[in-house]
């Protein structure tokens, strides 16, 4: 059986879709999955360097495509993960040299050989966008807990749902349960009530992630990281199992402590 | 509860603020109309009722609903009846 592909896609820039499919692609591993995770971000490579891979690179996936090596070749196994491989991006060439029936193709392929095929977007809603989206089973829509990003994540769950692909699942990203807490921030609750989405997990703001990323050590490896908690928790979701989200939990039980402002109001 | 409350911010927080920001935003965006001309149409349904019937137009009030991304465009327009003309004094 194909594996599952699933793209990481945001709308808005800079919001941790790259982020987001180092980690998931990395604890996907831990649990023993065989993973390949595609960069997409044709022009801005990138997945390269969050993963620790960059010096490993010989092959990309436009050389792939344009029939200057094979798949195999392209693709870059991780030693810390033998389990996990990356495609990568083009680093000197435009999205157009990216047609989207090519990247269905090498995305299928890629599921021949592994059990999740993740793909990293490029921001905007537009050719790139597209073709990461197209050969999905199921699209993660990553956003940050404020308008802009939630108005952007919105626009992309409507483009999907228009299309009627794949299923849009959402990582409401850089959390701060504190900042909610004294009403500085939208609540996970407000957000996914607005966007009317089935929320797959909450990842906290956590400086460790910015460090993470320098070292190309994605926080998924660091025991003592809440943001690398969440994203293993997510992992353990994409495979099936059950793990409630954290962050709800606690303000369900605050709720019980406190009554709900809702029922106050009514 | 009351106690409790003494705890909460009396004004609109950040929250409360960015939610309802949000959710404007979000509703033009799906019903694919920009805020201002929800003003024009406005008027033009008000020009269009009132061929037919005595309205309120000052108390026209028209907007969007939004349930589980389901979104409906509710237009309120109160008529005038002769017992409303009464109650108002005009006959
Ligand atoms: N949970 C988080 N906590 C703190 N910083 C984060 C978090 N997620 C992402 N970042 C930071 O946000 C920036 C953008 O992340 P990136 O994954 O490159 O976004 P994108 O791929 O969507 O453009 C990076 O500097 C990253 O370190
Ligand atoms: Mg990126």
């Amino acid at each position: 059986m194909p594996g599952k592909i699933i793209t990481v896609s945001s709308g808005k820039g800079g919001v941790g879709k790259t982020t987001t499919t180092a980690n998931l692609s990395i604890a996907l591993a831990m649990l023993g999955y065989r993973v390949t995770c595609i960069d997409a971000d044709i022009g801005l490579r990138n997945l390269d360097v969050m993963l620790g891979l960059e010096s490993h690179v010989y092959y990309d996936i436009i050389n792939y495509v344009e029939g200057h090596c094979r798949l195999r070749q392209a693709m870059i196994r991780d030693t810390r993960y033998p389990e996990l491989s990356l495609l990568p991006a083009a680093q000197t060439r435009g999205k157009e040299a990216l047609k989207v029936e090519d990247m269905v193709r090498v995305a299928h392929e890629a599921a021949e050989m592994a059990q999740f095929v993740i793909i990293d977007s490029p921001a905007g809603i537009e050719h790139g966008f597209r073709y990461a989206t197209a050969p999905a089973d199921l699209v993660l829509v990553v956003t940050n807990p404020e308008v802009t990003a939630l108005r952007d994540a919105d626009r992309v769950i409507g483009l999907l749902e228009a299309d009627g692909y794949a299923p849009a699942q959402l990582i409401l990203n850089r959390y701060n349960p504190e900042l909610v807490r004294k009403n500085g921030m939208l609540s996970a609750e407000t957000v996914v009530d607005l966007l009317a989405v089935d929320l797959i997990g909450i990842v906290p703001e956590d400086s460790k992630v910015l460090a993470a990323s320098n070292q190309g050590q994605p926080v998924a490896l660091d025991d003592r990281s809440a943001a690398g908690r969440a994203f293993r928790d997510i992992a353990r979701r994409l495979s099936g199992e059950d793990v409630p989200i954290e962050a709800l939990q606690e303000r369900k039980f605050l709720r019980k402590l406190f009554g709900s402002r809702r029922k106050e109001l009514a | 509860m009351k106690l409790f409350d003494l705890f909460r911010r009396r004004s609109s927080s950040t929250q409360d603020i960015a939610a309802e920001r949000l959710r404007l935003v979000l509703t033009h965006d799906r019903a694919n109309i920009a805020p201002g001309m929800l003003e024009v149409l406005k008027d033009e349904i008000i020009a269009v009722i009132s061929k037919h019937l005595d309205i309120d137009a000052d108390k026209v009030v028209v907007n969007f609903t939004e349930d589980n991304r389901e979104t409906r465009l509710m237009a309120d327009i109160p008529v005038h009846t002769a017992r409303s003309r009464r109650a108002e004094g005009k006959v």
